[in-house]
């Protein structure tokens, strides 16, 4: 079996497990609520204000989100050694990394899709510049997110504590793609700088961060 | 080894005791800043040995993941953990001198953001350490210590689309840059010996973290023996 038919086995063998249990999608729902609203409590801001924070809101709701899902990832493989059998088969990491990666993209790109009108609801929001930058700055930003997120989610199910572990090592390698998500979302929502920059920068650190999780996930998968 | 290490603590002492009394009493008050300019010494030269160690640390992990010998990793853990000390005292060196040049402890600038993140990356790397399990910490940590250095330049990249407030370079940074000569024996002399002090703490800790090794090999062999 080629790689691409190892990834789309998994990948829709994980989404059917979601579609079924609705484990993911739900928590992290119901957490980026949470986020939203105790958020709106906190700053309770006027409609020009929001404009100003909203990309830094937004982006911390769902990075927090992000990692409730990424937290389960890997966990359902843990139990009945389906890891250790995936090591002795003869398929190649990458595909299953891949896939995981597919999945968890999926499912934040939905979180996003449905939060996003709540956000404007709660916030007022109402984009100055055009709103297809934002598209591209959520799709590129969310892969950022996940593709990290998943390979260290990885890392972190073999340590002690593993809830804990994800975010810690998590956040300070993400800082730059946090940075340019929230400020590339600022820039468009105000409409009073241009994104580009940002952009680029996400497009970047995506392209170099996916490379080197390809290249460093069979050693990590088979690490004793 | 045993009976270097005491000489080499005599000798460390006291070439920093000479370094702070050129610093501190030898080296020319500055034009503008006055007596505060002389934390630059021991800024400029612990930021050099922190820099220096997380690459240690970049080719000890890149070394170790390639070969696979125990050595590299202790290596990579030694200079990792020393990094994280010397560029703490960095932080923490900058703000003092901040606070009466700038009038502020800290500020969002290129430089400062990406040391702090640095900073956090590499504490992050010693938590990772501290927590994964046996025989895994060494390839895990190794992997990560690969994507905090690539990281690097990309913090450097998006932070400094800010306004830059750090002082531009001071050696090779144009016209107007360049040290008063005494300054510059006095920071040279600053930067050699700490590079040395960095040095010896990166071998302790590297006896110390093969020492360790040495222990759970044993403990391993003997709980082998145990069960046989």
């Amino acid at each position: 079996m080629s790689t691409a038919s190892i990834t789309r086995a998994t990948l829709t063998k994980d989404l059917r497990m979601e579609r079924r249990s609705k484990d993911a999608i739900n928590s992290m729902l119901f957490f980026a609520l949470l986020v939203v609203v105790i958020f709106s409590f906190a700053f309770n801001p006027t409609a020009e204000e929001s404009r100003q924070i909203a990309g830094g809101l937004i982006w911390v709701a769902f990075l927090f989100a992000t990692v409730v899902a990424l937290n389960q990832t890997w966990a359902r493989e843990l139990r009945n050694q389906v890891l250790d059998a995936y090591r002795v088969s003869p398929a190649p990491p990458n595909a299953l990394f891949l896939a995981k990666t597919f999945g968890n993209f999926l499912f934040v790109i939905v979180l996003e899709c449905l939060m996003t009108p709540l956000f404007v609801v709660f916030y007022e929001l109402r984009s100055v510049g055009p709103v297809w930058q934002l598209i591209v700055v959520t799709l590129l930003g969310t892969w950022a997110l996940v593709v990290n997120g998943t390979f260290f989610a990885a890392l972190s199910i073999r340590t002690r504590s593993r809830e804990i572990m994800l975010p810690l090592i998590l956040f300070p390698i993400s800082i730059p793609a946090l940075l340019a998500m929230v400020d590339a979302t600022t820039s468009v929502l105000t409409g009073e700088a241009s994104p580009d920059f940002w952009i680029k920068l996400l497009a970047v650190y995506d392209i170099v961060f996916t490379l080197v999780c390809l290249l460093l996930f069979e050693t990590v998968l088979n690490a004793e | 080894m045993k009976k270097l290490a005491p000489i080499s603590i005599l000798v460390t002492v006291a070439l920093l005791g000479i370094t702070s009394y050129f610093a501190l009493v030898v080296a020319p008050t500055e034009a503008t800043m006055g007596d505060v300019q002389r934390i630059f010494y021991y800024h400029v030269s612990s930021g050099w040995v922190g820099m220096l160690c997380f690459f240690v640390n970049f080719v000890a992990s890149i070394l170790y993941l390639w070969k696979r010998s125990p050595a590299s990793d202790a290596l990579a853990a030694a200079s990792a953990e020393v990094g994280v000390v010397f560029t703490g005292v960095l932080l923490l060196l900058g703000m003092l001198w901040a606070r009466p040049v700038w009038g502020i402890w800290w500020t969002w600038d290129a430089r400062l953001t990406t040391t702090l993140v640095l900073w956090l990356i590499y504490v992050s790397y010693l938590v990772l350490r501290r927590f994964s399990a046996g025989g895994q910490t060494q390839v895990l940590a190794a992997a990560f210590a690969v994507f905090g250095f690539v990281d690097v330049p990309i913090v450097y990249m998006s932070i400094r689309w800010f306004r830059t407030q750090h002082p531009a370079p001071v050696i090779g940074g144009g016209e107007n840059s360049g040290m008063a000569p005494g300054i510059a024996h006095v920071f040279l002399f600053t930067l050699v010996v700490f590079t040395l002090l960095g040095a010896w703490f990166i071998w302790l800790r590297y006896k110390l973290a093969t020492e360790e090794q040495a222990l759970e090999s044993a403990h391993t062999q003997a709980a082998l023996k145990g069960v046989a």
